[in-house]
């Protein structure tokens, strides 16, 4: 089997395919983001984005392929996952949670080092990570009384804690508003530059996440497109991944300057 | 008030409120979080079945009908954890087989069995030393666990993708957790029995949700409901002939519609005052 490693890349992709509960989700998957890139992975609902990111993170067993993460393998995923931040689904956390928002970034340093141990420099680490998200004001603040948006960068904060070189996003923009949508992506795109981040960011909607990224992955169970946001939507494989035309967008993208 | 002290079996039942008091309020806060409600009425319900198997083989009825709370709360996490049945489903099984069980033996094995009434609808009145050191040795165990797993319970209660993500022993953790909630369960049998002690683990931290914006302050009045419930409602049953165990969680349940009361009436201030300023 073929075990190179690509070292400009900050997650590389090899001929990935999962099947959960005897069904596969997720065949032939090849691609890599190269370390600094933001990449979108696009794709309707239920084509295996979500399950696509949880492999990265070694949470779904691969079935067959290879899944290189900031140049380790999942088996020695242990080993690198202070180095990476994740943001689940919305839907992963209850929303109604007596927690602070201080406490809620907090939990973000948990791991298995530091189980029945304090965590050193808790409060310094989690204000500079709200800082660098601009909710540094909202450290006391009940997490459950914050807007949708504001849980958002609360959250965001959380998987930055730990200071990761690569970032995760699962369908972050779900449920917000366009605005906070543009805002949020805004931040991620400032991140990217201030933090050095890799970023990666599962996403249905092509429109809020095209015109920050560089590069965008559409899959469908299957790997049909990757390439820059242009190249991707003028991609005749995009209208086979949603199964409907996106003529539009190919000349929106070029008017809007989306990355050629 | 002296007076009621002076009885060997009121100060065991005073003991014992205050021991499950603590033990079931500490719980309760991990049971609303979690949403685990439904599961206490199913470990208790089950119960009956080992309880059962204790009466008719003569082996210490809260001994083996512990085992199976615990094992039924234990087995729950682990059967609905590898996805194929939703919690509230295997608890549902759990909860009519257990209680069908229980039915079966009790009918099958006919014989006077003075306990069951006591197992039943609980009898707080007639805890013993041995029963209380039970109860102590729990109370140590459980707030040992919770005191030294806090943030990582808080964690796997709040998101617990992310607590998998994070490499924290989510499934061991939980499996303690359901395991410390079975156990509490069953000491508290004696104090309310079978058919109310699920009460007991629900509505302190149900009341706490309502009044509590942090987990501190809620922890904290889940602990103050569940010594008030168990206290006020043992005293209440001295001085007027209703059962301790109804007693309880009848103060837990006003408790608990006056903390919604309160509530409903700050929102509506809230409300009003924001309209004003606006």
């Amino acid at each position: 089997m073929n075990r190179i490693y690509n070292h400009g890349s900050a997650v590389e992709i090899k001929n990935l395919s999962v099947a959960l509960s005897r069904k596969t989700v997720l065949d032939k998957i090849t691609f890599q983001v190269d370390t600094g890139e933001f990449a979108g992975i696009i794709g309707p609902n239920g084509a295996g984005k979500t399950t696509l990111l949880r492999s990265m993170l070694g949470l779904v067993p691969v079935n067959r392929g290879e899944v290189f993460v900031l140049g380790s393998q999942l088996t020695e995923i242990k080993d690198i996952r202070t180095r990476v931040g994740y943001m689940p689904q919305r839907q992963s956390f209850e929303r109604r949670f007596p927690l602070s928002a201080g406490d809620v970034v907090a939990t973000g340093l948990l791991s298995a080092q530091t189980l029945l141990r304090r965590l050193p420099g808790r409060d310094g680490k989690v204000k500079q990570a709200l800082q660098a998200v601009g909710m540094e004001n909202y450290y006391h603040r009940p997490f459950q009384d914050l807007s949708g948006g504001e849980q958002q960068r609360v959250l965001l904060a959380r998987s930055l804690v730990k200071k990761p070189e690569l970032l995760l996003l699962d369908e972050p923009n779900a449920g917000l508003d366009f605005p906070a949508q543009q805002s949020f992506v805004e931040l991620l795109r400032e991140l990217k530059e201030t933090e050095r981040l890799t970023i990666i960011l599962v996403s249905h909607d092509l429109i809020s996440i095209a015109p920050a990224a560089d590069k965008l992955i559409c899959i469908n169970r299957t790997m049909h497109t990757h390439g820059s946001p242009t190249e991707v939507l003028q991609s005749p494989h995009l209208d086979e991944a949603y199964r409907c035309q996106f003529d539009y967008l190919s000349s929106f993208g070029e008017k809007e300057g989306w990355k050629q | 008030m002296s007076e009621i002290l002076a009885y060997g079996f009121m100060q065991r039942a005073l003991l014992a409120a205050l021991l499950v008091g603590i033990l079931c309020s500490t719980i309760s806060f991990f049971v609303v979080l979690k949403r685990l409600s439904f599961l206490g009425a199913g470990i208790s319900h089950t119960a009956l079945g080992g309880i059962a198997i204790g009466l008719v083989t003569g082996l210490d009825p809260v001994l083996t009908g512990g085992i199976f709370a615990v094992g039924t709360a234990m087995s729950t996490g682990q059967i609905s954890r590898l996805g194929e049945i939703s919690e509230d489903t295997v608890i549902g099984i759990f909860y009519a087989s257990g209680m069908a069980l229980g039915i079966a033996l009790i009918s099958s094995f006919k014989g006077y069995y003075p306990e069951l009434f006591s197992l039943l609808f609980g009898n707080i009145l007639a805890v013993s030393r041995q029963d209380l050191v039970v109860m102590g040795i729990a109370l140590v165990g459980i707030m040992l666990f919770v005191l030294l797993f806090l943030k990582e319970l808080l964690m796997i209660c709040f998101d617990e993708e992310m607590a998998v993500a994070g490499g924290l022993p989510v499934g061991p953790l939980y499996l303690a957790l359901l395991a410390a909630m079975g156990l509490t369960v069953m000491v508290s049998i004696q104090l309310v029995g079978v058919v109310l002690v699920s009460a007991l683990v629900v509505i302190p931290g149900a009341v706490a949700s309502r009044v509590c914006g942090n987990y501190r302050g809620m922890l904290a009045v889940s602990l103050a409901v569940g010594l008030t419930g168990s206290i006020c409602g043992l005293f209440i049953s001295y001085f007027y002939p209703l059962p301790p165990g109804a007693a309880i969680v009848l103060v837990l349940a006003v408790i608990f519609a006056a903390a919604t009361v309160v509530r409903l009436l700050f929102e509506r201030k809230w409300r009003l005052q924001y309209s004003q300023d606006k």
